[in-house]
């Protein structure tokens, strides 16, 4: 195990989230969860379980209606909310890139908004480049439209990485892709996420990428926590929901009846 | 005599009526750019305005323009007799166009750029001016082409109160009866909203994001 459980650096507790204005059932409600520096956090759960907007608590694209919850044990309300986003990488599935700007601007975006000096921007650009396995003066001057989905998920990491966040946020980072890059990625993600020891949060709906992307699984559903485990013992459990996500990826077989 | 022995015989008339008909226009669309380009970037900061906004802008457009010339003549340091009453009532018709699609331009930015902008810290103002605005260049572009097009149409009845251009010889030609004076003045503005038309439709292009 790569991360340290004495070192907690977002922490739910007893959170739950409904929209401002309707009165209707809570998208998320008693979710309490831990969060340990440097490990890679899977969400899983079906479209609709609240995954995403849990997610969107922590860089607070949505402001929680109740409970707490810390980051780098600070309550979000208390964070700047210009400061918190800056000092948290997102990566979306749509990736999210400014079609105006080149891919080089896009990845110095936040570094720049920082007023780094232009040298070290620069330096920066390169190495996350690099880092996400692209040649940086080969595509400096591109433009979104002109790369390959694939190229633009890339890109899209290299960006959430520029300023060297602590966190990294995803959500279906690679939902978007054919099978084959899907793959590819994963692959460059396992060993990216190796090298850079940062907290990770993925969201997905695929078990398979949960399991091989996840050093902890979180399971959602209809807003609840209903079950969470390290990735071996995921295949294990009796939770009915956990069963049917099972049963779907044929991972385990006989597991559908 | 037929239009062209009238309009070579004319010809320098008729430069220098182009001429005052571009400098009319030009003044005009300079100004209603000014102002409706800044003021559609407060309705998207204030949106409560924006019904109120486009609302009168609307209602300037369907004033017809005679009778617009006719209520802006007396009043005090807008109106008069001339150029500058005119550059007014030109400046009014031409608002609304550049300030709606300005508006929609801006909005009409995908939610999941503007997401992502958001998520990576960036404040307000730096998402309207670094986002959204450049995204929205060919929007406001294909606005003021709309405009500019019109006004080089309304500008033509600028003459009725003394403010020259080509509606000179339209309204002359109107009241000596005679289609080649009319003529004269008619198609250099019909070249010319033709002319403005596909120069700043190619503008456009050039500066569509995708």
């Amino acid at each position: 195990m790569n991360y340290d459980l004495s070192n907690v650096i977002i922490e739910f507790r007893n959170v739950e989230y409904r929209f401002p204005i309707t009165a209707s059932r809570p998208i998320l409600a008693g979710v309490s969860l831990k969060i340990y520096q440097g490990e890679t956090l899977a969400l899983l759960g079906q479209s609709g379980s609240g995954k995403t907007t849990l997610l969107k608590l922590i860089n607070r694209l949505r402001i929680l209606s109740s409970g707490d919850l810390l980051v780098e044990s600070r309550p979000v309300r208390d964070w700047d909310s210009i400061r918190l986003r800056r000092s948290i990488g997102y990566v979306i599935q749509e990736v999210g890139l400014f079609p105006h700007l080149t891919v080089e601007q896009n990845v110095s975006l936040v570094p720049a908004l920082e007023r780094w000096p232009a040298a070290k921007i620069k330096v920066r650009y390169d190495e996350v480049m690099q880092l996400v396995g692209m040649n940086p003066a080969d595509y400096a001057t591109r433009y979104p439209r002109e790369l390959s989905g694939g190229q633009r998920q890339r890109v899209g990491v290299a960006r959430a990485l520029a300023a060297d966040p602590a966190i990294l946020l995803m959500d279906e980072p690679f939902g978007a892709l054919d099978p084959v890059t899907r793959a590819e990625l994963q692959q460059e993600f396992l060993a990216l996420a190796r090298r850079v020891s940062k907290t990770i949060v993925l969201v997905t709906h695929d078990v398979r990428e949960a399991l091989l992307l996840g050093t902890r699984i979180v399971l959602l559903d209809a807003g609840r926590i209903v079950a969470e485990a390290a990735p071996r013992e995921f295949l294990q459990l009796d939770q009915p929901v956990a069963r049917k996500f099972i049963a779907a990826s044929e991972l385990v077989p006989g597991a559908a009846q | 005599m037929n239009v062209w022995q009238f309009m070579l015989s004319h010809r320098v008339e008729i430069v220098t009526a182009t001429r005052e008909h571009l400098v009319l226009v030009l003044i005009s669309m300079a100004i209603a750019v000014i102002i409706a380009v800044p003021l559609g970037l407060a309705l998207v900061t204030n949106p409560r305005w924006r019904a109120a906004v486009l609302a009168v802008a609307s209602i300037f457009q369907t004033i017809p323009s005679l009778a617009l010339f006719g209520f802006l003549i007396p009043l005090p340091f807008l109106g008069g007799i001339g150029m500058r009453t005119a550059i007014v009532a030109l400046v009014l018709y031409a608002l609304l166009p550049i300030l709606r699609n300005t508006y929609v331009g801006l909005t009409g930015v995908d939610p999941a750029i503007l997401e992502a902008a958001e998520a990576m810290g960036m404040t307000e103002e730096q998402i309207l001016f670094r986002v959204r605005l450049p995204l929205a260049t060919s929007f406001i572009l294909a606005g003021i082409r709309t405009a500019t097009v019109i006004t080089i149409g309304v500008a033509t009845i600028a003459a009725a109160i003394g403010a020259g251009g080509l509606g000179t010889f339209i309204f002359r030609g109107v009241a000596m009866v005679s289609d080649a004076v009319i003529l004269a003045g008619a198609i250099p503005a019909a070249l010319l909203a033709l002319l403005a038309d596909f120069l700043l439709g190619l503008l456009e292009r050039r500066l569509r994001v995708t």
